[in-house]
């Protein structure tokens, strides 16, 4: 075993980053990711490595875009409002098809909101990270290690399928401290040789660009990007399963919930109710062949979110609405405490039936 | 003695280099087309080029190419 | 033995620009390669696109190219310098992208003295999109949405670029020019050459504005277009240098 620090899942984070290789960090101070950015601040100089404060978050976006597109490991992070400002940038990197890593520290919502954790983000994320049709690869750590692990893990995942992998998070990970261990063995890299670099007169220029005024041609880069996004869905779906062999109540949640939620399966428990939970590690591509396999023995679900109800959507659509799916959620700011959800999974265990 | 040569296929006619020309002596042609659909621009007396490269100076489209005796 | 003393330059593609007929992209393009070809630098640089009518500028470069979103050239171009410091990094942008929606970008990139090199064509209206007005329409100047001429009680005054970044300390290199007469053209060719210049000597921010023309959505014959830029822009926007950080230095300004 490694040897384990006590750090910030922010923190960890950046460490992690560093430790993938990424020379180049672009962002613009809001809470509360802030920790990320100053712990970049800090190390970046030390390491020959850029730590720039834009004058925006479209700016920083659209230097992690300069930065990719010379073909060099690039990451921003965020939080809620300032995502939705990167969101044109999200989408040009799509259509340029460059990688990167950008991070979302979930606060409250709509509008400025609040500055407390949240996962209202999971549309933004799952559906519309910007305009055009594109996906990201997004991740959910629920621990200190996860913040660290899934950023070596979204880079890599970035530069194999040429996407931009998000790291959502929220408030709780961000500032929670936690053991975490900084070994992260051998460090995949990847050729880039679409970068623009400089020909070095050795070749035809390197073109990086999401602009095609042809239809039929338009229509072909988006069908070769949705085969690579076939391909994500093939081989990335990610979920931690717990306690589900016998579960007749299967809740489903990610990141700081799904913590809350394995407490309250032990309460359920020792009421006598087969509880489990489902916690989706990749939210896009949704772990639909797990919760969708699940729903051949548990007699209902239920979706706990801090948000109005988003990921919900997904939990139905990958059981085919075959089981109901209950909605325990908080929002706000808010987290639901454990008896929240202990209450839904006894409304649960009442419902439904085998077929 | 300069020598002049219009890559006339890139000529768009928009007629700029004719304004320049000291000597008078580019201007589009009244009777040709061009691949485009323009009136080229042409030399009408090449004998009497400077080659000033005032013409190519001023052309958007890069179609003149200029050419001088090199000197003893 | 003749000599060739005037062709295309290597750095600019060997392809038919897609510019209307007499539209003056066409010699800031030339001049722009020009300079890369002097400074023997076409295989380590990287040019940035912009939204307008230039963004096709990715297909008339030899050099490897990136294309921005609207206004963000600055931004990508600092990444591009950052990630790669010995690449030498140019943005080409409109009016309306370097002006009106990037402004911040521009501002800031100046501020934090990139070392890059901005060419601004300056044409004042938007030509891509129609002929709408532009931050640097003049006073008076019909465009499609402003019909009756920009009235500037109601749409404001246009934005002086040179003189406004002037003022940003971190900014080495602004010149005003323009590409209405061989001799004005000429002069563009050094501005440029210069502002490509300071970035390979680590001298840090250059901008070069180039006045242009429009002559589609001006209305006017390509010579009529060269005359109205004379008579109407150039009184508006003097040409000269706003800002030469190494005026003393031999080889620095005029």
């Amino acid at each position: 075993m490694s040897e384990k620090v006590l750090m910030k899942g922010n923190e960890a984070l950046a460490e992690a980053a560093i430790a993938a290789g990424c020379r180049h960090y672009l962002g613009y101070p809001i809470t509360p990711q802030t920790e990320v950015a100053a712990y970049m601040a800090k190390r970046m100089p030390k390491i020959g490595g850029t730590f720039l404060q834009a004058e925006s978050e479209i700016a920083a976006i659209n230097m992690v875009i300069g930065v990719s597109s010379a073909g060099k490991r690039a990451m921003t992070s965020s939080s809620s409002p300032g995502i939705a400002l990167k969101s044109e940038g999200l989408s040009y990197l799509a259509g340029c098809d460059l990688p990167a890593l950008v991070v979302n520290v979930q606060r409250g919502g709509p509008g400025l909101g609040g500055i407390q954790p949240s996962q209202s983000d999971y549309f933004l994320a799952t559906r519309a990270g910007g305009h055009g049709d594109f996906h990201m690869i997004v991740l959910a750590p629920a621990t200190v290690q996860e913040m660290a692990d899934f950023a070596i893990k979204g880079f890599e995942l970035a530069d194999k399928y040429r996407m931009v992998t998000m790291i959502l998070a929220d408030g709780v990970l961000g500032q929670m401290m936690e053991p975490v261990s900084l070994d992260f063995g051998e460090i995949k890299q990847f050729d880039k040789p679409w970068a623009a670099v400089g020909t070095n007169g050795g070749r035809r220029h390197n073109i990086v660009n999401s602009l095609c005024l042809e239809p039929t041609q338009l229509e072909q880069w988006n069908i070769d990007r949705y085969k690579r996004y076939e391909q994500v869905m093939a081989n990335e779906q990610r979920a931690e399963e717990y306690m589900t062999d016998d579960a007749d109540v299967i809740c489903v949640a990610y990141g700081a919930t799904a913590r809350v939620t394995k407490n309250a399966i032990a309460m359920a428990r020792a009421k006598g109710i087969k509880a489990g939970l489902i916690r989706p590690i990749t939210l896009w591509p949704f772990p639909k062949k797990i919760v969708g396999a699940a729903a051949k023995k548990a007699k209902a679900f239920v979706s706990v979110e801090m948000s109005m109800g988003q990921m919900i959507e997904d939990v139905e659509l990958s059981i085919r609405c075959s089981r109901p799916v209950l909605l325990c959620n908080r929002s706000g700011g808010m987290i639901p405490t454990p008896e929240e959800v202990l209450a839904k999974i006894e409304e649960a265990s009442k419902m439904g039936g085998a077929d | 003695m300069a020598k002049i040569s219009f890559r006339e296929d890139r000529c768009k006619g928009c007629g700029l280099c004719t304004t320049v020309c000291p000597k008078k002596i580019v201007q589009l042609s009244r009777d040709r087309i061009n691949s485009k659909g323009y009136h080229p621009a042409e030399c009408i007396d090449e004998s009497a080029c400077i080659g000033c490269f005032s013409c190519g100076t001023i052309c958007p489209d890069c179609v003149i190419t200029i050419e001088r005796e090199a000197a003893k | 033995m003749a000599n060739t003393v005037f062709q295309k330059p290597h750095a600019l593609c060997d392809v038919p620009l897609h510019y209307c007929p007499g539209c003056t992209h066409g010699i800031i393009h030339r001049l722009v390669a020009e300079a890369i070809d002097a400074l023997g630098i076409e295989g380590r640089t990287v040019g940035v696109a912009s939204v307008g009518c230039s963004v096709f500028t990715y297909n008339y470069f030899e050099c490897d190219m990136v294309q921005a979103a609207h206004g963000r050239a600055p931004a990508v171009a600092t990444g591009l310098k950052r990630a790669e410091p010995n690449n030498i990094i140019f943005t080409y942008q409109g009016d309306g992208d370097l002006a009106a929606i990037g402004t911040a970008e521009t501002v800031h990139s100046a501020a934090r003295g990139e070392n890059i090199t901005i060419i601004f064509v300056n044409n004042a209206i938007y030509g891509m999109t129609g002929g709408q007005m532009a931050p640097t329409t003049l006073p008076g100047q019909v465009t499609q949405t402003t019909p009756y001429g920009r009235d500037p009680q109601y749409a404001g005054l246009p934005v002086k670029i040179c003189e406004m970044l002037s003022q940003v300390d971190g900014a080495t290199y602004l010149e005003r020019v323009a590409v209405d007469s061989v001799a004005h053209i000429n002069q563009a060719k050094r501005a440029i050459e210069k502002a490509f210049r300071n970035q390979v000597e680590g001298k840090g921010f250059s901008l070069v504005e180039v006045l242009s023309t429009c002559p589609t959505n001006w209305g006017k014959e390509p010579a009529a277009a060269m005359e109205w830029l004379r008579e109407n822009m150039i009184p508006y926007y003097p040409l000269g240098v706003y800002k030469d950080k190494y005026a003393d230095e031999k080889g620095g300004s005029k």
